[in-house]
């Protein structure tokens, strides 16, 4: 932790960035995200098992965006966030500090998203195993049997948003749920409209989620979002070999057009 | 005292369609129920939701003036979801309309003033109906001036109106296009609203000035109106914020406290400067 | 109507319950999923939970749901025609088990919905609906109703509220009108007072700021840096509103299917990046500071000045809910020391 608030002056002091995202102190046990501008606050920078929120997210968020140079503590899945944002060509190398973090709470020496990739190369992630096991047992469900897990866990949804707002990967200025030129799906938190939005949200995220399970965590019904996106993560990896978020000029699988493409509607 | 649904639209027919500009129409309407229709009473500067079953509301004033009785007026610009939908219908289909909602213009306040307008874009509207109403009482005013600019020649909307206006000797009419945006038979002016304002420097004394237009618009202009010597409690501009039920209800059109749906549209520069500018 | 004591056991209760939904009334009580409490149809006290301090999701649904419709229409060969939602098939409710805090939060609601234009969907709901709330006996760290004027024994907008005492029973305390006429039907559960001392039932719930200062700190603190400095966290979702008892803010859509569909209103958010943009593209609320100022001041400096209310009860739940940790009683103590 002092390395970590050590490294941070510095790059404060320096005017090397104006602004480091990273973890604090929040209430009732909490931790939360904060913003240090000032080499003093730093002091205030923390990193525990409690740190699980992906701070990229804030990354794209208009008022830091305009802060122009800024560090960030990132744990892996913020890594990963930072390489697959990058290839979609949603952030600047040269405006990003990394102040990373090892699966020990430890800080990793960063220095560009080439460190980056080759430091995630030599890391072993993948879905949790309690997530795992959940998804091997929707797999077995018969149709119907999915079809009520999800109408039962996806009913109480009352479209807030959380799980998009908390999401690294869905920056989009205007989302699909808020394109009316067609309305592609009802605004209202109806049963079908649940459906539609989750399903199409999964959909847009298909080759991008990088697992680090923020939608379902935000969620304040609790509802497992994230899984919907996860199994989405294991068709991508098992149909076109690729896992997002490990390099930093990855085409996206969905808009990818490759001649051997083992579905035959696309040749 | 609670036993109507405040959300119901009146049906309307769709008596007249006329194309005032690139995406921009006017539709005449008539109560489809008669009855409502007769009830129905509104003031200049009002507003409602208009709406296409299916599609939905969208909040835009009323364009004719409370004066000519039998019919009200609507226009409106093709740019989202309903309006698009507005614009795909003609003459003999229905809408529905909800209002009148919002304050008005104190048209009795202005009586034995000179009345100076000026609007820009497709913030002519809000004007027309004021204008009308005003005309209609021309012996209440002096002076009657207006001032309007387009972006382009094409882009001027009532265009047959302003050919009436232009035509009463009563009314100091001045167009005016942006730089590039006219035509060889253009004789109007070239150059921005506030520019133009400038250069014809209406008399301030005892004169009222209604400003409608694009925000940068009425930004650039308030200065000159300014220097031109009108007080701030003399000049009105009405506000339009995102709305959605324009009766203080869906919490969408406040900026500060006040509430432009039910406190506005129409606001005097002195009411602006006393509210933050969340619009 | 001067409050009138009764006890009520707690197999009492049970049958009271029976003989509500035996009416055919709805039964609204908080049933727990995970770690989440909704108030839900419950045909047997069994169902409920007792174990929560304040509902994840607030009851104001009851009166205000999540999507509610306003009319249907049909497009015909004949033209359109259309009629208005009939709010006489709105079901009888009876909301059990809500907190002091919560009553009070349809304060907000009805002087929202009231406002000049009286809102018939919601009034004529809310009117249908008796509220049997359960006083709370402990708090947690979010809670801070008796800093806006509540309490956690507060009788204010139930209409009969259940106090537990010694033994499990609970103290009955029929505040209104509405809950007398419930009381009466079910005279043979309520028994009389064993003149119990309520106080001693309640949580102690610490007071955290003093709201008569906060709201004039609050109508001069637009220009303020705190919104800034509080927001910068916030990722603008809507769950702090969608779980908040007062928040009142609705979108209005038409769903269709073929010729036929309805035009509905459901809940909305201040803290949507996109709820005030304007069809030019310009949006007055640009940045999530100017939004979550919007929060915050809608409740503590426009409600007070418009409405003659304070927007919030105090429950705690957007802090609860909230998934970055913006804590609002926090941000309010430092608005009010600011
Ligand atoms: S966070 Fe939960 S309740 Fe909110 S939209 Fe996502 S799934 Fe629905
Ligand atoms: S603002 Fe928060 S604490 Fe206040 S009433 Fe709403 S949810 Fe409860
Ligand atoms: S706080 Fe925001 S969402 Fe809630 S009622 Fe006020 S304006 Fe609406
Ligand atoms: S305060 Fe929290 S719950 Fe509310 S909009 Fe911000 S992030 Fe979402
Ligand atoms: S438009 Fe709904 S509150 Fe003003």
């Amino acid at each position: 932790m002092d390395d970590l608030r050590k490294k941070a002056k510095d790059l404060l002091e320096s005017q090397a960035v104006n602004v480091i995202i990273g973890y604090g102190e929040g209430t009732s046990g909490a931790v939360r995200a904060i913003f240090p501008r000032k080499a003093e606050e730093t002091d205030k920078l923390i990193y525990d098992d409690r740190c699980t929120q992906n701070l990229a997210v804030y990354l794209m968020k208009h008022e830091i965006k305009h802060m122009e140079k800024k560090g960030i503590v990132a744990t892996i899945p913020a890594m990963r966030s930072i390489l697959q944002v990058a290839s979609e060509y949603q952030l600047k190398e040269d405006e990003l500090v990394i102040l990373g973090i090892g699966p020990d709470g430890k800080l990793v020496d960063i220095p560009g998203f080439k460190a980056m990739e080759d430091y995630l190369a030599t890391q072993d992630f993948g879905i949790q195993e309690d997530d795992k096991a959940i998804l091997r047992k929707i797999d077995a469900m018969s149709m119907e049997e999915r079809w009520s897990f999800w109408k039962d866990e996806l009913s109480p949804c009352f479209k807030c948003y959380a799980c998009r707002a908390a999401c690294p990967m869905c920056y989009c200025t205007r989302c699909f749920v808020e394109v009316n030129t067609p309305q592609w799906i009802p605004i209202s938190a109806n049963e079908i409209g649940n459906f539609e939005w989750h399903l199409l949200r999964a959909m847009h995220l298909a080759g991008r989620c990088i697992n680090c399970g923020e939608c379902g965590r935000a969620c304040p019904l609790e509802i497992p979002i994230h899984l919907l996106t996860y199994k989405m993560t294991e068709d991508v990896q098992t149909d076109f070999g690729v896992t997002a978020g490990l390099k930093a000029d990855m085409p996206s699988v969905l808009s990818t057009y490759k001649l051997e493409d083992k579905e035959t509607f696309i040749r | 005292m609670y036993k109507e649904n405040i959300y119901l639209p009146y049906l309307m027919n769709i008596e007249r369609v006329t194309e005032e500009a690139p995406f921009v129409k006017t539709f005449r309407l008539k109560f489809a129920n008669e009855e409502e229709g007769k009830q129905f009473t509104y003031k200049t500067g009002q507003f409602g939701e208009w709406s296409v079953f299916g599609e939905g509301e969208s909040t835009f004033c009323i364009a004719s003036a409370p004066t000519r009785e039998g019919y009200i007026e609507c226009t409106f610009r093709q740019a989202g979801r309903v309006t698009s939908a507005l614009a795909s219908l003609g003459e003999g289909d229905q809408i529905g309309f909800r209002g009148p909602y919002g304050n008005v213009f104190p048209i009795e306040e202005w009586y034995g003033k000179s009345l100076l307008f000026i609007a820009g874009g497709i913030a002519l509207p809000p004007m027309r109906s004021v204008i009308w109403n005003c005309l209609d009482l021309r012996d209440k005013f002096k002076d009657i001036t207006i001032l309007y600019g387009a972006r382009a020649v094409k882009d001027l909307v009532y265009k047959q109106e302003l050919e009436a206006w232009k035509n009463m000797p009563d009314v100091n009419l001045h167009l005016t296009v942006d730089p590039g945006g006219e035509t060889p038979e253009w004789k109007g002016e070239v150059g921005f609203v506030p520019t133009i304002l400038d250069k014809v420097a209406p008399a301030s004394k005892d004169c009222i000035a209604i400003v409608c237009g694009p925000p940068i618009m009425i930004k650039f202009t308030f200065p000159v109106l300014e220097k031109l010597g009108f007080a701030d409690n003399m000049v009105y501009t009405t506000l339009e914020n995102r709305m959605k039920c324009g009766i203080g209800k869906c919490g969408r059109c406040n900026t500060g406290s006040v509430y432009i749906c039910k406190d506005g549209p129409v606001f005097t520069r002195e009411q602006l400067k006393g509210i933050p500018a969340e619009y | 109507m001067d409050i009138e004591r009764k006890l009520i056991k707690r197999a009492s209760l049970g049958k009271l319950v029976e003989q509500l939904r035996a009416e055919g009334k709805v039964v609204l009580a908080p049933k727990k999923k995970k770690n989440v409490v909704f108030f839900e149809p419950i045909n047997t006290i069994d169902e409920m939970s007792t174990d929560y301090i304040a509902t994840t999701q607030s009851p104001k649904a009851a009166a205000f749901p999540k999507s509610d419709r306003i009319l249907k229409f049909e497009n015909g060969k004949e033209g359109i025609k259309f009629e208005g939602q009939p709010t006489s098939v709105y079901p009888e409710t009876v909301v059990l088990g809500l907190r002091p805090c919560d009553a009070t939060g349809f304060d907000s609601l009805t002087a929202i919905f009231n406002w000049d234009y009286k809102d018939q969907l919601y009034n004529d709901r809310l009117a249908k609906t008796t509220f049997i709330g359960i006083s709370c006996a402990s708090c947690d760290a979010y809670c801070f109703c008796t800093s806006v004027k509540g309490g956690p024994g507060n009788t204010h907008g139930t209409d009969i509220l259940l106090t537990a005492v010694d033994g499990g029973d609970f103290l009955a305390e029929i505040v209104s009108e509405k809950g007398k006429k419930l009381a009466v039907s079910g005279q043979q559960y309520f028994e009389a007072d064993s003149g119990a001392d309520k106080e001693k039932f309640l949580a102690n719930v610490p007071v955290k700021f003093d709201v008569d200062t906060l709201v004039p700190k609050a109508q001069n603190s637009f220009e303020s840096p705190v919104w800034l400095e509080q927001s910068l966290r916030c990722i603008g979702c809507g769950a702090c509103a969608y779980v908040c008892p007062t928040c009142a803010c609705f979108d209005m859509q038409d769903e269709t299917t073929g010729s036929k569909g309805q035009r509905v209103r459901c809940w909305d958010s201040c803290g949507f990046g996109l709820f005030t943009l304007h069809t030019s593209g310009h949006n007055p609320r640009e940045v999530q500071s100017a939004r979550w100022r919007q929060r915050v001041l809608h409740k503590f400096s426009y409600m007070p000045e418009r409405l003659n209310v304070v927007g919030c009860i105090g429950c705690g739940r957007c802090s609860r809910a909230c998934p970055v940790d913006m804590n609002l009683s926090e941000h309010l103590v430092n608005l009010a020391e600011a």
